[in-house]
C-alpha cells in the first residue's frame, strides 16, 4: 500500500490519457467529466478585462475555443516538439499553427496563443498538468512521478522536449517508453505468449512499426521504424483540401484564410471519417460564415481512393523494419494494432497484405481499445518501475534506439558510432585529438539519421570540448563517451587521457532548451496559472475532504471497524473533527495535511475492509468493465469508499 | 590500462564487502550493482574465455539473465550512484551482447582486442568508397564486374534497361554471394583452429589471427561488390 504512485501517460497528438495499475490491472483514470480521453488541445481563456491575466484551458474545455476563437487555441502540438522553424514549413501549410515572428534559425519554436507565446514543450506541459491533476483527484493525493510514452521513431530532440514538458508540469519523468512497446506490454500482461510480434501504430500524427521478441517475460525490441509525421491528421487534411476545393467550385467562396471556416470543416470531416469506418457513405455538412452552406456525400470507395497514398507511406517503414530484424513477414506470429487510425478498414487491409494474416488464418489483435492501449502499457511500465507487482514481476522491457548516431567527420561525411536498433542503454567510446599546437578546444558535431552526409542527417548538438591541456598537435588523447540512456536520450562525457583531466563538455542542442530555460519555464507557467490553479486545488481538496469524511461517517457500520483498537478509533474521530473545521478555510496545505492525516489514520481500516470486500468484487472482472465503471461517476473513487466497488 | 595481475584482483562489494570477481557487474552475494569499470572486455562480461565459437542460444539466455539484474528499470528507486552504475553496466552488457551475437562483429572485436589492426566494418562512411586491396584470385572477375556495372549505370542514366546485361550482373552477383558464404565458412574454420589451440601455442595463434584479418578483408571486399550490384540494379 505504501508503494510509490507512478502514473503512465500517453501524450498523444490528438488525445492524451493517464493510466494507473490498480489491483494488478492497468486502468485509465477518467477526468472530472468522466471521460478517459483528454483532447490534446490547449486554449487561452477569453478575457473581458484586459488587465487580467488569461488562464489556460486544456482538453474538452479548450475544444470550444478551437471553434470560436481559433487564434487562442492550439492542437496537434506534438508535431512541433523538438523541431526548428526550418523543419516545420510543411506543417505550417497544413496546420493553423501561428509561430512567433522573430524566431532565429536554430532556436526553439514559439507558438502564439492570443497575445502570448509558448514553446511546444510548455503547451505539452499544460496537457500533462491536466492529466496529473486528474490522477491526483483520483488518488486524493499528490502525484510526482510518471512514465510518458513517445513515438518509437522520435529523435533525441523530440524526446528531450517531451521530458522537458514533464519537468515543467512538475513531474519526475522516470522513463520515456516507446508507444508501440507500451502497447505490447499492455497485451503481454494477459498472455503467456512467446514469439515474434509486430506492433503497427498509426495514431493522430505519427506512425510506428516495432518488431518484438517475447520470451519469459522479456520484451526485446528487435527493430523499429516509422514516420513522425504521418497519421490521422494527414487523412483529415486530405478531406479538408477536398472540401475547400468543392466550396470554391460550387459556392465560389475561398475559405482558406478563414480560421473559423477551416475549423468547422475540420470538425465535419473528422466526423465523416469516423462514420466511414462503419458505414459505406457519409454526409459532410458545414455551416460557413456569411450564411453559406456546404454539403456533400462521400462514399467509402471515394474515401479509400483519397487516402491510399497516406496509407502506402506506412509500407516502406514496415518493410525496412522487417529487413532490419532479419525476418520475413511469415515469421511474425502476431500483429497488434494501435492508434485510432487503425479503425479504418482500409488500414486493416494494408496490414493484412503486409503480413499475409488472412492467408495464414490469422487476425490482427484489436481486443484492447486502440485509443487506450498505449496508456495502459505506460501504466504497466510505471508499475514495473515502482517496484513491480505480481502481474509484472517477470516483465522486462529491452528497447532500441530508432536512429543511428553519428559524428561529423572530415568532408561532411557521417561516421556512425551507434547503429539504429541497438538495445538501449548503448554506448560508444571515440578518441579525438588536436590539429594545432596548444589547441585547447575541440568541437564535435553529433547527428542522428541514416544518411551518409551530415547535411542530410538531423543535427542533434554541437559539443565543445574545453579545457584540454595545451600540448603539441596530435598529442592529446581525448576519450569521448556517447551514451544513449534507456529513454533514448544522449549523454556525452569526455576525458583527456594523458592528463586524466575530465574535459568540460559544453552542449549546444540544435533545437533544444537549456536547463536554465526549462527552469524559467517552470516558473513562468506557474505564474500564469497560479491563481487559477490555487482556487481549483482548494475546491478539489474540499471535494476530496468531503469524500473521505463521508466514508468515515459510514465506517462504524462496517465489520472491519470492530477490528480497530479503541485508540485508533479515537484518533480517527479527532482527525475527522479537525478536517471538518479546516476544510472551510482556503489554506490549501492545511487542508491537504488534514486529509493526509485522516487518510493515514484510516489506512489500516481501509486495508482490513479491502481484504474483505474488494477482493471478491473486483476479481474476475474484465479491465474494460472496471474502467467503464470508474469512468461513470464524476467522483473519484477513494480507497476507503466501499460503495464505489460494489 | 591495468596490468594483467591488477585486472584479476578481486575487489570487495561496496555494499556487503563480499569479494567480487573481476568483470562481475553485480555482487553475487548481495545482488547490488557494482561500480562501472572500463577494464572489462565483452567476453569477460559474459564470463566467457576468449574463444570464438559461441553458442548464441545460451548467450541470449545469459543476456536475459544479466539484463534482469542490471537494467536501469530495476534501479529507479535506488541511489543516484547505483542508477549511474546500472546505466553504465547495462550499456556495457548491451554493447557486449550486440557484438558477440554477430559472427563478424565478434571476430572483428576479438582481433582488435588481440591488437590486430583491421578496418572497421563500414563504421566510417568514407570506408565505403575506399576500396581495400582486391584479393588476387578475384582480380579478373572484379575487373569484368566493374566494367559491366559502369555500362549498366550509363544505360540506366538514359532511362533504358539492358535485360542481357542485367542477367549477367545477376549471375555475377550470385557467384560473389557464393564466395561470401565460402568466406564465412572459412572464418568459422579459423575460429575452430583458434579455440582448439587457445592459450597453448602462442606463435601459431598469431598466425591464425592474421589469417582471420585477411579473411575479413576479403569478406568486406566481396560484400561491397554485392552491394554495388544491388544498388546499380536498384533491387
Amino acid at each position: 500500500m505504501a508503494e510509490e504512485r507512478v502514473i503512465g501517460i500517453d501524450l498523444g497528438t490528438t488525445n492524451s490519457l493517464v493510466a494507473f495499475m490498480y489491483n494488478e490491472r492497468p486502468i485509465v483514470i477518467p477526468g472530472e467529466d468522466g471521460l478517459n480521453l483528454v483532447p490534446s488541445v490547449v486554449a487561452l481563456d477569453v478575457q473581458t478585462d484586459p488587465t487580467a491575466r488569461p488562464t489556460v484551458v486544456v482538453g474538452n474545455g479548450a475544444h470550444k475555443s478551437l471553434m470560436f476563437f481559433p487564434d487562442r487555441a492550439v492542437y496537434s502540438v506534438k508535431r512541433l516538439m523538438g523541431r526548428g522553424a526550418e523543419d516545420v514549413q510543411d506543417e505550417l501549410k497544413l496546420f493553423p499553427f501561428r509561430l512567433a515572428d522573430n524566431i532565429q534559425s536554430g532556436e526553439v519554436l514559439r507558438i502564439r496563443l492570443g497575445e502570448m507565446e509558448f514553446t511546444p514543450s510548455e503547451i505539452s506541459a499544460y496537457i500533462l498538468r491536466q492529466l496529473k491533476r486528474n490522477a491526483e483527484r483520483y488518488f486524493g493525493g499528490t502525484v510526482t512521478k510518471a512514465v510518458i510514452t513517445v513515438p518509437a521513431y522520435f529523435n533525441d530532440a523530440q524526446r528531450q522536449a517531451t521530458k522537458d514538458a514533464g519537468r515543467m508540469a512538475g513531474l519526475d519523468v522516470l522513463r520515456l517508453v516507446n508507444e508501440p512497446t507500451a502497447a505490447a506490454l499492455a497485451y503481454g500482461l494477459d498472455r503467456e505468449k512467446e514469439g515474434i510480434i509486430a506492433v503497427y501504430d498509426l495514431g493522430g500524427g505519427t506512425f510506428d512499426i516495432s518488431i518484438l521478441k517475447l520470451q519469459d517475460g522479456i520484451f526485446e525490441v528487435i527493430a523499429t521504424n516509422g514516420d513522425t509525421h504521418l497519421g490521422g491528421d494527414d487523412i483529415d487534411n486530405l478531406l479538408i483540401a477536398l472540401a475547400i476545393d468543392d466550396i470554391r467550385g460550387d459556392l465560389g467562396v475561398d475559405v482558406r484564410s478563414s480560421a473559423e471556416a477551416i475549423q468547422a470543416i475540420r470538425k465535419a470531416v473528422i466526423e465523416a471519417k469516423i462514420e466511414l469506418s462503419s458505414a459505406n457513405s457519409s454526409r459532410l455538412e458545414v455551416e460557413l460564415p456569411q450564411g453559406h452552406h456546404y454539403r456533400r456525400e462521400i462514399t467509402r470507395v471515394q474515401f479509400e481512393a483519397l487516402i491510399k497514398p497516406v496509407l502506402e507511406r506506412t509500407i516502406g517503414p514496415v518493410r525496412q523494419a522487417l529487413r532490419d530484424s532479419g525476418l520475413t513477414s511469415e515469421q511474425i506470429s502476431e500483429v497488434v494494432l494501435v492508434g485510432g487510425s487503425t479503425r479504418i478498414p482500409a488500414v486493416r487491409h494494408v496490414v493484412d497484405d503486409l503480413f499475409q494474416l488472412a492467408a495464414r488464418g490469422k487476425k490482427p489483435h484489436t481486443e484492447l481499445n486502440p485509443d487506450e492501449v498505449v496508456a495502459l502499457g505506460a501504466a504497466v511500465q510505471a508499475n514495473i518501475l515502482a517496484g513491480g507487482s505480481k502481474a509484472t514481476e517477470d516483465m522486462l522491457l529491452l528497447d532500441v534506439t530508432p536512429l543511428s548516431l553519428g559524428i561529423e567527420a572530415l568532408g561532411g561525411v557521417v561516421a556512425k558510432i551507434i547503429d539504429r536498433n541497438s538495445t538501449i542503454p548503448a554506448s560508444s567510446t571515440e578518441h579525438f585529438t588536436t590539429g594545432v599546437d596548444g589547441q585547447t578546444n575541440v568541437a564535435i558535431h553529433v547527428l542522428q539519421g541514416e544518411r551518409e552526409l551530415a547535411k542530410d542527417c538531423r543535427s542533434l548538438a554541437r559539443f565543445d570540448l574545453k579545457g584540454i591541456p595545451p600540448m603539441s598537435a596530435g598529442l592529446p588523447r581525448i576519450e569521448v563517451t556517447f551514451l544513449i540512456d534507456a529513454n533514448g536520450i544522449l549523454h556525452v562525457s569526455a576525458r583527456e587521457q594523458r592528463s586524466g583531466k575530465q574535459a568540460e563538455v559544453e552542449v549546444k542542442p540544435t533545437y533544444g532548451l537549456t536547463d536554465e530555460q526549462v527552469e524559467t519555464m517552470i516558473l513562468e507557467s506557474f505564474d500564469y496559472a497560479e491563481e487559477d490553479f490555487h482556487v481549483r486545488q482548494v475546491i478539489e481538496a474540499r471535494n476530496e475532504a468531503d469524500t473521505i469524511l463521508a466514508a468515515v461517517e459510514k465506517a462504524p457500520q462496517h465489520p472491519a471497524w470492530q477490528q480497530l483498537s479503541a485508540e485508533e478509533r479515537t484518533e480517527i474521530a479527532r482527525l475527522d473533527r479537525e478536517l471538518l473545521g479546516i476544510k472551510q478555510g482556503d489554506n490549501l496545505p492545511a487542508i491537504r495535511q488534514a486529509i493526509e492525516a485522516l487518510d493515514k489514520a484510516t489506512r489500516r481500516f481501509a486495508e482490513l475492509m479491502m481484504d474483505q470486500a474488494v477482493s471478491s468484487a473486483i476479481q474476475g472482472e474484465t479491465m474494460e468493465s472496471a474502467s467503464t465503471k470508474l469512468g461513470q461517476g464524476p467522483t473519484a473513487p477513494h480507497e476507503i469508499a466501499p460503495a464505489e466497488f460494489k | 590500462m591495468p596490468t594483467a595481475e591488477e585486472k584479476f584482483v578481486d575487489v570487495a562489494c561496496w555494499s556487503c564487502a563480499a569479494p567480487v570477481v573481476h568483470a562481475q557487474l553485480f555482487c553475487a552475494s548481495c545482488g547490488k550493482v557494482q561500480p562501472a569499470h572500463s577494464g572489462a572486455d565483452y567476453f569477460e562480461v559474459f564470463g566467457l574465455s576468449r574463444k570464438l565459437a559461441i553458442d548464441t542460444a545460451s548467450l541470449e539466455r545469459e543476456f536475459y539473465r544479466l539484463s534482469r539484474r542490471l537494467h536501469p528499470d530495476v534501479y529507479t528507486r535506488a541511489s543516484e550512484q547505483e542508477q549511474d552504475w546500472s546505466l553504465r553496466n547495462a550499456s556495457l552488457l548491451n554493447d557486449a551482447y550486440r557484438t558477440l551475437k554477430e559472427p563478424i562483429a565478434r571476430t572483428e572485436y576479438f582481433l582488435r582486442l588481440e591488437g590486430v589492426e583491421i578496418q572497421g566494418e563500414g563504421k566510417q562512411a568514407s570506408d565505403r568508397k575506399s576500396p581495400s586491396r582486391v584479393p588476387d584470385d578475384l582480380l579478373e572477375e572484379v575487373f569484368e564486374l566493374n566494367m559491366q556495372l559502369e555500362e549498366m549505370r550509363m544505360t540506366r542514366k538514359t532511362g533504358d534497361d539492358d535485360p542481357d546485361l542485367r542477367q549477367d550482373l545477376l549471375t555475377a552477383k550470385q557467384q560473389f554471394e557464393a564466395q561470401l558464404a565460402e568466406t564465412d565458412n572459412f572464418i568459422q574454420q579459423l575460429w575452430q583452429e583458434w579455440d582448439e589451440t587457445f592459450a597453448s601455442n602462442f606463435d601459431f595463434g598469431d598466425q591464425i589471427k592474421q589469417r582471420m584479418a585477411a579473411a575479413l578483408d576479403r569478406r568486406r571486399y566481396i560484400r561491397n561488390l554485392v552491394r554495388d550490384v544491388n544498388e546499380t540494379l536498384d533491387t
